[in-house]
């Protein structure tokens, strides 16, 4: 692979703390130079150059929750055709949760998904391993093997740990071997047959409804179980206020607590759902606006750390019904950085906070080399207009499922180009 | 190989064992621990002698209560009392009135009324040793009570360790595995502090007790960080039927991580002593050929288990024997025993 030069290119990198005129050279793969000023860089011998034209370079996304229906469901989303969208969208690793059929609970599974990523992918899939066998609740998975096997993280996925000591186990147990778990938070019990959000729109729709304390209470919980163990917690996606003031206070008392939110909880709330739009059935359920204020306002103070798509294909198999029969969830890959640049150009959240939470803060939790474009790092990045106006029209959707609660939103902002290892996975035909 | 004089303890004049009830290593004076090991070093020739009978406790009556089986804590000191020259009755649960529902207290209450010598107790409780040493007459051994205490394990322990390394004191120990369940564990730990060793304890983080650190040891949650520079590693058994994916996964990944193997052993000392309380899970917490090898004084622990419980037995009765005839000395006209 010839070198590759990148001039005139805004670089945004958290991992330097640098907002500002950059060259990059890129050679076998990785970053070997970084040039922080508008001075050309000059390119070495037999170097293709790369005009950024003032567009932002930043580094490629890590999506820390991404649900496939590879093995298992594949006419929902493979790893190729889940990789192909998240190239499209800036992506350039992604963790796969483990709800697949079989659920990735063995490392010969684990094996697998690393096998069929090596060979279809062209972005980094890393594997999620299941907490429990089997989603049970009751055995641990050998987390030390499963990590050897190339796990970067575990997770019961959509499934909660209802055994207050079987998380407390396996807070302590994934500790020895450096491992976080990340874990949704929805007490069941409370939520019951809940479809979204409790309160008036949900009266008006005769919906059942989630209350916030069903978040809240569970969450509280897991945070106290984390804190006594000692171990690496991640909120997968949290929605509400008080969701996020517990987070800031279990971080204040020193306890190794992280926090995620789902793009979805940032753009949207539970007004969107209008007429039962099954799309906007979500786990946890679309809030009120000022819960989504707050979700906002939380990233900023980095008490969120990181925003995931939360990308999770449904087929018309399983959406369309009425509204309380449909299944949650919404892809993401594609749009994941376009709405959250909607923050910056909103004034809401800066740049600079935005791609740390979508790609530094990810990779630093997960201990990936990534989310950084300091010299020796890999070369994994995106080129982007940041204010580039576009529509995301179902046409254009490159996931094998469609359910985006996008569709035909107006963006400014979109992915030129996307780099893997100094190679071009994605480039925008205009 | 008996261990060199200069390492011992010196004698203090008018020193006496003082203790009836052997309940735990925690009650016991280093001074204590010493002479209780010097008498087992005596005693092991008693037991490598062709005619392995003394005469000692002659007439004298010990009764085995094992409210929890086992096969060589038992059998060991059942050997011990009857190489002592003892009438020796073993009682287990499956035998007695406890599946009865009898209580505790009652059985002590019942086995005490036929006048023994001296109790042996095995209970699934903690404390339960203790409790039922405070409503008999006679002296009582901890043979282990839930995972308080074994004391007779951890002396057995170091009297192995005295007799190959020469002393205790500024050796460093690692204890292996299942410390949360282990009672072997703690004893050895009060053990070995008080003889001045340096004590290790290597485990996952669900198999160490809450504030462990705190006892006097160097906790590590890896064997390749806490290996380095141990003279002796002590293998726990794990207790498969409590844990198997609970508190740690499963077999294969316990002794990928845990499992002491030749590749493992290596990071400690060269002939560093390898050890177990057996009985041993092979292939699960210790490899076959490690449990066989030439580093392994697993055997001798066996052998040195009825020598040493020899000598806490004579030690026990003699002291119990000096305590009464004190108590009639000072309290003459009070009838002594029927």
């Amino acid at each position: 692979m010839k070198p590759l030069l990148i001039t005139r290119a805004r670089l945004v990198d958290p991992s330097q703390d640098y907002d500002g005129p950059a060259s990059l050279l890129i050679e076998d793969g990785r970053i070997a130079a970084v040039e922080k000023s508008a001075s050309k860089m000059a390119a070495p011998e037999g170097a293709e150059t790369l005009n950024a034209r003032e567009n932002l370079v930043i580094p490629g996304l890590v999506d820390m929750r991404v649900h496939l229906g590879e093995p298992g469901s594949e006419y929902r989303e493979t790893i190729a055709s889940a990789s192909a969208a998240a190239a499209s969208g800036g992506v350039t690793s992604f963790v796969m949760m483990p709800d697949t059929s079989p659920v990735i609970d063995e490392v010969s599974l684990v094996d697998y998904v690393r096998r069929a990523a090596r060979d279809n992918a062209k972005v980094h899939v890393y594997p999620c391993a299941a907490v429990t066998r089997g989603f049970e609740g009751r055995e641990l998975t050998e987390f030390g093997l499963l990590k050897e096997a190339g796990a970067v993280m575990l997770s019961e996925g959509k499934h909660s740990i209802r055994s207050a000591l079987t998380l407390r186990r396996a807070l302590t147990y994934a500790r020895d071997f450096g491992l976080l778990i990340a874990k949704e938070t929805q007490d069941r019990d409370l939520a019951s047959n809940g479809v979204m959000n409790e309160g008036l729109t949900a009266s008006h729709l005769g919906l059942a409804g989630i209350p916030r304390e069903a978040e809240i209470i569970a969450l509280e919980r897991d945070l106290r179980i984390a804190q006594l163990a000692r171990g690496r917690y991640l909120a997968a996606k949290i929605s509400t206020s008080d969701a996020a003031d517990a987070i800031a206070r279990y971080k204040q008392a020193g306890a190794d607590v992280s926090a995620g939110v789902s793009i979805n909880h940032l753009s949207l709330n539970e007004n969107d759902i209008g007429r039962y739009r099954t799309f906007f059935r979500l786990s946890p359920p679309l809030r009120a606006e000022e819960d989504r204020q707050a979700m906002i306002a939380a990233l900023r103070d980095g008490i969120i750390d990181v925003i995931v798509s939360s990308h999770d294909p449904q087929d018309v198999d399983t959406k369309r019904h009425p509204f309380a029969e449909a299944a949650d969830g919404a892809i993401g890959l594609e749009t994941l950085l376009a709405a959250a640049l909607r923050l910056h150009h909103n004034g809401e959240v800066p740049m600079m906070r935005l791609i740390d939470a979508l790609s530094t803060k990810p990779a630093r939790l997960l201990g990936l080399e990534a989310g950084s474009l300091k010299a020796g790092q890999p070369a994994d990045l995106a080129l982007v207009d940041c204010d580039a106006p576009w529509i995301y029209g179902e046409e254009a959707i490159r996931s094998l499922s469609k359910n985006t609660p996008f569709e035909g939103a107006r963006f400014s902002g979109r992915v030129l180009q996307t780099l893997v290892g100094g190679r071009t996975i994605f480039t925008h035909s205009a | 190989m008996s261990a060199k004089k200069s390492e011992r303890m010196p004698e203090i004049p008018g020193y006496a064992f003082p203790h009836r009830h052997l309940l735990g290593i925690a009650d016991l004076s280093p001074h204590d621990i010493e002479f209780l090991l010097e008498r087992a070093d005596d005693a092991v020739s008693v037991s490598r002698a062709v005619e392995k009978k003394k005469v000692a406790l002659r007439g004298r009556t010990q009764i085995n209560l094992f409210f929890e089986a086992s096969t060589r804590t038992q059998s060991s000191f059942e050997l011990a009392g009857k190489r002592l020259g003892a009438d020796v009755m073993n009682m287990s649960v499956g035998s007695s009135s406890v599946k009865k529902g009898e209580t505790l207290i009652d059985t002590a209450m019942t086995l005490n009324a036929m006048q023994p010598d001296l109790l042996v107790v095995r209970h699934h409780s903690a404390g339960a040793v203790e409790l039922l040493a405070q409503k008999v007459g006679c002296s009582v051994i901890n043979a282990g009570d839930g995972a308080h205490e074994h004391p007779t394990q951890a002396l057995l322990d170091a009297l192995t360790m005295r007799r190959h390394l020469g002393g205790i004191a500024r050796r460093t120990v690692a204890i292996c595995g299942d410390i949360l369940h282990s009672r072997v564990a703690r004893s050895n730990i009060i053990l070995l502090n008080a003889l001045g060793a340096r004590v290790r304890v290597i485990a996952p983080s669900t198999l160490l007790p809450a504030g462990i650190g705190d006892l006097g040891v160097e906790v590590f949650n890896r064997m390749e960080d806490g290996l380095p520079g141990c003279d002796v590693v002590m293998m726990l058994r794990l207790q498969r039927e409590r844990m198997e994916g609970a508190l740690i996964p499963s077999v294969r990944e316990y002794f990928r991580y845990f499992g002491l193997d030749r590749e493992k052993l290596k990071l400690a000392n060269k002939g560093a002593l390898v050890m177990h309380p057996g009985p041993m899970n092979r292939g699960v917490e210790i490899a076959s050929d490690v449990a066989d090898g030439p580093q392994s004084v697993i055997q001798e622990q066996v052998e040195m288990g009825v020598a040493l419980r020899m000598a806490v037995i004579e030690t026990l009765i003699e002291t119990a024997d000096r305590l009464d005839q004190r108590r009639k000395d000072a309290k003459p006209g009070k009838g002594a025993k029927a």
